[in-house]
């Protein structure tokens, strides 16, 4: 089984399992009602990506200022996006990799090629970024996320894969 | 990251997430989860190595389209991360600590000259 502490000090395990969380109540399940090689999937990461010179950086100057607080707010990531256009600056990980290779978090190259051999109906046209540091995720479940939402939906979207770093 | 899965099920979209730490899909109740050992900020695998994020992702679209209810359905990438433990357990560590390691520094160090 997948050790979900691995990669982390030991005194944080420890801490993230007294960590108290809500029970999970029913969560929300919708079905998958097309073969894969008929669904149109967006791709979503936490990694903290904007397109340069489109959309400004995450505030991560807020952060600084405010280390109980991330920005909740999102970015576009087009499916024809570009390693050059790629801009990083998550606080909480080394973006060195991302940087280089935008595909270990956002893996928009292999699903355009899942797209072209037909393994996948399509990739969505648009793409989307979160900063993933929430300590309060609630503009994420009040705004941001149901804004997301209706953008896939409009685009037609059937599903999602997520990728949080 | 179970807030953005959870709004988008609600909202009519399946989901699947590829996460390194997949003990939050279990207690958060995300429905579709693949667990990835991987180092933080590498969910898909190493930069360049396009056929170990290929076996990545169509994992992950393999769960999503076989996933049976009740969620949370979690399931493991069978792969170990090919690089090496020790390099990747600091690598993948910002090079400046985050804001908030750093104020729990200071808050720590506050206490101890309080404590004299």
């Amino acid at each position: 089984m997948v050790d979900s502490y691995r990669w982390l000090p030991p005194s944080l395990k420890g801490y993230f399992e007294a960590m108290q969380v809500p029970a999970p109540v029913a969560p929300p399940w919708t079905p998958v009602t097309k073969p894969l090689s008929q669904l149109r999937i967006a791709l979503v990461t936490t990694a903290g990506i904007n397109v340069r010179g489109v959309e400004p950086p995450f505030d991560y100057e807020g952060e600084r200022a405010r280390p109980d607080w991330g920005d909740p707010t999102f970015r576009i990531l087009p499916h024809d996006l570009v390693q050059d256009q790629v801009q990083t600056g998550h606080l909480h990980i080394n973006n060195d990799d991302i940087d280089r290779d935008v595909n270990v978090a956002l893996p928009i190259t292999r699903m355009l090629e899942f797209e072209a051999a037909g393994v996948i109906g399509s990739l969505a046209p648009t793409n989307y970024s979160f900063m993933g540091y929430q300590p309060d995720t609630t503009e994420w479940r009040k705004t941001y996320a149901p804004e997301v939402a209706r953008r896939m939906t409009a685009e037609g979207v059937d599903a999602v894969l997520l990728t949080p770093v | 990251m179970h807030a953005l899965a959870h709004t988008f099920e609600a909202a009519g979209l399946s989901t699947v997430v590829v996460n390194m730490m997949p003990v939050w899909g279990r207690r958060f109740g995300t429905p579709r989860t693949l667990g990835v050992e991987f180092p933080f900020g590498h969910p898909i695998g190493l930069p360049d190595e396009p056929a170990l994020q290929t076996r990545v992702v169509r994992a992950a679209l393999d769960l999503l389209v076989t996933a049976a209810p009740p969620p949370p359905v979690v399931a493991d990438f069978p792969e170990a991360w090919p690089g090496d433990f020790d390099h990747w357990k600091r690598a993948w560590h910002p090079a400046e600590p985050s804001p908030i390691i750093l104020w729990l520094r200071e808050q720590a160090a506050q206490r101890a000259r309080e404590r004299g």
